[in-house]
């Protein structure tokens, strides 16, 4: 294992680690993976309803040190954007940025799917419909 | 400042004792001759020095020297009994029982010798990693040559019963191999006395230098023989030619002669550690599991289980300062845990979970006590920042939930 050095920073001082309050109706809550396949990623945000920014981003995660450094990076990026901008979040951003090895890579892939994750429970929350979430939010 | 480094993989490999190292060192300049050279005093010395280190090596299994077959290490020993019985004897037969918690070595060659032909039943093993006797006796059949179950597993410690095992083959006369790389030097074993006749072994697991082992090869009643893998100028009765690693030879005879005498007093230290380690980790975390028997284990490994916490991810908060191995998938490139402890029923979260801890002759009491407080402090890191203990904590059902596979 030849942990890169953000992976080792991220993984000793993982940002944002806890838990939001899911029953809220502007908290997004996505959970992926499996502990059978070794991570479980759970990602939560707190969004400002009328600019629609991610005012809070908090995770957990069970699995490797690349999995605990690319959700704690995730939910780095993701305060102050807004909804529309964290969508555009590519796991191959977090692969660069983490500078991840090939077998890590699906570390990745698992915090994109928890980010989405997050927003589309946030969206079915609130009554936001995916196809035409662009419109609302900037209208 | 100086970080502390505390090696407790001696599974993997052990350090090589410096009396070991001491005696290979002539071999190596002054006496460096080819043990197969009989025309000058140079050949004469190196061979001498090898008949030495195969009488070593025999009494520590209590076997004749004539049946200790030098090797490059227990792999090959491993490739050469299968495949060389397989080849002698498949006129006889075609069929070779084993296990599938069996070290890679055993495993792979019998998915090579079923490509040749070989029908290879593979037996479960039970939750405590222990064979099913009464299902290796019932896997036998008219075409079976040969049984090759490990005496000690790598990753478990768990110990085979080969007393048993050797009876039911010699009731139905058929070859019993048995890698017993894990065991030799470091607890009993007498192959004749469990009724082996083949056996695989190694010097690197037993403080001595890698790039050697033997196999034991039985030669009265029955007078086994396996057909050459490795073709040349007939060395070791022609089962296995090669120049003789002169060296390496010595020091595995050196260690087995200081095996044979310290194996008891390391043994008995070592179990103290062990069940140190474990009883302590048990008493400051919660959800601790011994995986494998505990009584049929070697006295120095422990491989244990921390619900909820991924492998990989807790060997980083300590693996600047400790050496171990996890069964996690994430150590690998298959991304699939560890198929023995798979084998043995644990549910991929737990095999994901697990970590071996295999102490050794160099493993000092503070070295456990550090690797405690380490352990337990890691092991709360990342329950910490692990959303299943949570939920676990929350007294939710996680077979409840639905995960998505990925």
């Amino acid at each position: 294992m030849d942990n890169t050095k953000k992976v080792l920073e991220h993984f000793k001082n993982p940002k944002n680690v806890g838990t939001l309050d899911k029953s809220k109706k502007n908290v997004g809550t996505g959970l992926v993976g499996a502990p059978e396949c070794g991570d479980v990623m759970r990602l939560q945000i707190e969004v400002d309803e009328t600019t629609s920014v991610i005012k809070d981003a908090k995770f957990k995660t069970f699995g490797c040190g690349s999995a605990i450094a690319s959700s704690s990076l995730a939910t780095e990026w993701l305060k102050g954007k807004t909804i529309d901008q964290a969508m555009a979040i590519d796991n191959m951003d977090i692969v660069e940025e983490l500078a991840l090895p090939p077998v890590k890579i699906h570390c990745s892939v698992l915090a994109e799917d928890a980010i989405k994750s997050a927003i589309k429970d946030y969206r079915v929350k609130n009554g936001i419909e995916v196809g035409d979430a662009e419109e609302k939010v900037n209208a | 400042m100086a970080q502390r480094l505390i090696y407790l993989d001696n599974n993997a490999t052990t350090p090589t004792d410096p009396r070991v190292v001491e005696t290979m060192v002539p071999y190596f300049f002054e006496k460096h001759g080819n043990a197969a050279s009989r025309s000058h005093p140079f050949g004469w010395e190196a061979e001498e020095a090898v008949d030495y280190a195969r009488e070593q090596v025999a009494a520590l299994v209590n076997v004749d020297p004539k049946e200790i077959i030098f090797t490059s290490g227990a792999t090959e020993s491993d490739n050469l009994a299968l495949k060389g019985v397989f080849e002698m004897y498949r006129r006889k037969g075609n069929h070779i029982i084993t296990v599938k918690t069996e070290h890679k070595a055993v495993l792979d060659s019998c998915q090579r010798l079923e490509k040749d032909g070989a029908e290879v039943t593979y037996l479960d093993v039970k939750s405590d990693g222990l064979i099913d006797l009464s299902k290796l006796e019932a896997a036998i059949k008219d075409t079976t040559i040969l049984v090759s179950v490990m005496w000690a597993n790598n990753e478990t410690g768990v110990i085979q019963p080969m007393k048993e095992i050797g009876e039911i083959c010699a009731k139905h006369g058929v070859l019993f191999m048995s890698d017993a790389t894990q065991a030799v030097g470091k607890i009993p074993v007498d192959p004749k006395e469990m009724g082996i006749h083949l056996m695989a072994f190694s010097g690197h697991k037993m403080y001595g230098p890698k790039g050697v082992g033997a196999l034991f090869v039985n030669r009265k009643s029955p007078r086994v023989k396996v057909t050459a893998q490795m073709d040349g100028g007939g060395h070791e009765r022609g089962m296995r030619s090669g120049t003789l690693n002169v060296p390496a030879i010595v020091g595995f005879g050196k260690a087995a002669e200081l095996a044979k005498k310290e194996m008891d007093q390391d043994a008995a230290r070592l179990s103290k550690l062990r069940d140190k380690l474990e009883k302590s980790l048990m008493a400051k975390l919660e959800e601790v599991y011994i995986n494998g028997n505990p009584d049929h284990r070697m006295p120095h490994v422990t491989n244990l289980s921390f619900k909820h916490v991924e492998g990989e991810g807790l060997m980083m908060t300590f693996n600047q300062n400790i050496a171990l191995s996890s069964g996690s998938a994430c150590t690998s490139a298959s991304l699939e845990p560890s198929y023995v402890l798979i084998a043995m029923g644990l549910g991929d979260d737990l095999a994901h979970s697990s970590l071996r801890f295999s102490l050794g002759r160099f493993t000092t009491e503070d070295d456990i006590d550090y690797t405690i407080e380490a352990i337990a402090k890691g092991v709360n890191h990342m329950r910490d920042l692990s959303p299943i203990w949570e939920m676990y904590k929350e007294g939710i059902d996680l077979e409840s939930v639905e995960w998505s596979e990925h």
